[in-house]
């Protein structure tokens, strides 16, 4: 076990530093990209922990569609090569480690008083059990969660499109 | 004034006759003095061929140009290239012969495939350039939009196969005695290729490369052993989405009727003899199609191809539950 943990804490350390670059770096496309590779390593992490389901999803959903999507936004609007001072903002940097370090206290105490350090998954691939207990016992919020989500896209269209039909309906 | 009229006439005549004469002498010159003979008869037919295209690249100058993000540069291709090659290990080439049989194998697959836009985006923007870049931003629009009929196709195979792994695939297909292609996916097959051949950026979606236009899309300012990197990805990726799509769809390794107790013999001979069938229209396609326009390409992807894909999964699953 112990090259296990020596793994795990290698990767941990690796997270922690790409991490840091995403918020330190003064080029937006080199943040996007230390973004990949923290979340290419919270993946392994996932991995590591056996929950290849997660693992996959960080992959294929963040990774593959969102920081695609960051990155076409940017580059589509405006990224200028080199720094770029106006991504340096001091103002804001105490409010930001303050939020931070909230954020992260609250996920550790639930984290650690949740569970108690209980297995809950005896039996079983834990991919299985994550498809029938998301359509039998939590069913309900994940139908919530998809029309949330469908709100979301509607609104999004909604925001983006200048219909001229509908300018001229709210004239009249 | 009729005169003048015959003049302008005659004279617009012989400038186009002129024209067309020197187009024939052009086309006909070019042909006699550069007898093109290359992949076709040089070198044990041609076959030695893309080995000195290999060594061609490795021997020149890897020119990175001074006003570059270095960095991001450099590193643009390895995206491509892992995107690419990780996918290998999935493929089964019968039971055993394969490096993962893993339980979510073909999700791993598509989860790696979407890697490679990043190095596209990244490897148009920090060339410096604007065809780099709208190379580069038209490739990622590309392969976002075709990424979900790609991925919504493989759902109506899994909901079949009720597994994700893709030794279960073709173990069920087995099973079933037919391939998946003839027992209810041909639309999804169908939705498959189409969107695969996009993700390879291959004619007649080629509108990221548009080299009439766009020179190289995002690849113009690569050269050397980057170029190479790029290059051969597409052919990896090529030959890996064609071994997925006769595993998903056309029975993997196995045909009807042959002896499963033979299958490590003849599995991969089969399935490279598939893969190579479907590379072949591929290239078929390539040469006699041509390029589509970016707002008919987006259209395709999200007006057609997504609908008929939403389609194929609902009637999928209706008849998985209903027989």
């Amino acid at each position: 076990m112990e090259i296990y943990e020596i793994v795990t804490y290698f990767t941990l350390l690796l997270l922690l530093f790409s991490a840091a670059r995403v918020v330190t770096t003064s080029n937006v496309i080199h943040a996007a990209i230390s973004l990949v590779f923290t979340l290419a390593l919270t993946a392994t992490l996932f991995l590591l922990l056996s929950t290849q389901f997660v693992a996959l999803v960080l992959v294929l959903v963040y990774i593959g569609a969102v920081i695609v999507l960051f990155l076409f936004g940017i580059m589509i609007t405006r990224a200028p090569l080199g720094k770029n001072a106006e991504l340096d903002n001091d103002k804001n940097k105490l409010i930001g480690a303050t939020i931070s370090g909230a954020i992260f206290l609250l996920f550790s105490y639930i984290l650690i008083n949740g569970f108690d350090g209980e297995i809950v998954i005896t039996s079983g691939s834990s991919t299985e059990l994550l498809g029938e207990i998301l359509l039998s016992r939590f069913v309900f919020p994940f139908e919530i969660v998809s029309f949330v989500l469908l709100a979301a896209l509607i609104g999004g269209i909604t925001l983006a499109r200048k219909d001229e039909a509908l300018v001229d309906e709210d004239q009249v | 004034m009729t005169d003048v009229l015959v003049k302008v006439g005659f004279l617009a005549l012989a400038a186009l006759n002129g024209a067309i004469i020197f187009t024939i002498m052009d086309v006909k010159g070019a042909s006699w003095m550069q007898r093109r003979p290359g992949p076709l008869h040089v070198g044990l037919r041609g076959f030695i061929f893309p080995l000195a295209e290999i060594l061609k690249f490795v021997q020149k100058e890897d020119i990175i140009p001074t006003e570059v993000d270095r960095p991001v540069f450099k590193w643009a291709p390895a995206y491509v290239m892992v995107s690419c090659v990780a996918l290998f290990a999935v493929v089964p080439m019968s039971p055993t012969l394969v490096v993962a049989d893993l339980e979510l194998g073909i999700f791993f697959a598509l989860a790696i495939s979407s890697l490679g836009t990043i190095g596209v985006l990244t490897a148009g923007w920090s060339s410096a350039n604007k065809y780099s870049l709208m190379g580069g931003l038209r490739a990622a629009g590309q392969l976002i939009a075709y990424e979900l009929p790609l991925i919504l196709a493989v759902v109506g195979v899994v909901i079949q196969a009720e597994t994700m792994s893709l030794v279960g695939i073709v173990e069920k297909q087995i099973e079933w005695g037919v391939p998946f292609v003839v027992g209810g996916q041909v639309v999804g097959f169908l939705i498959f290729m189409v969107a695969a051949t996009a993700e390879m950026m291959r004619v007649p979606f080629d509108m990221p490369i548009g080299e009439s236009e766009l020179t190289m899309g995002f690849m113009t300012e690569y050269s050397g052993i980057r170029f190479l990197i790029f290059y051969i990805s597409e052919y990896m990726n090529m030959f890996i989405l064609c071994a997925i799509a006769s595993t998903l769809f056309l029975g993997g390794y196995h045909v009807p009727l042959l002896p499963t107790e033979w299958v490590n013999f003849y599995g991969p001979v089969v399935l490279l003899t598939k893969t190579a069938i479907l590379g072949f229209i591929l290239v078929a396609v390539r040469w006699s199609q041509p390029r589509f326009r970016e707002d008919q390409l987006q259209n395709l992807a999200w007006k057609i191809l997504i609908p008929a894909s939403l389609i194929n999964i609902l009637v999928t699953a209706v008849m998985k539950v209903g027989f």
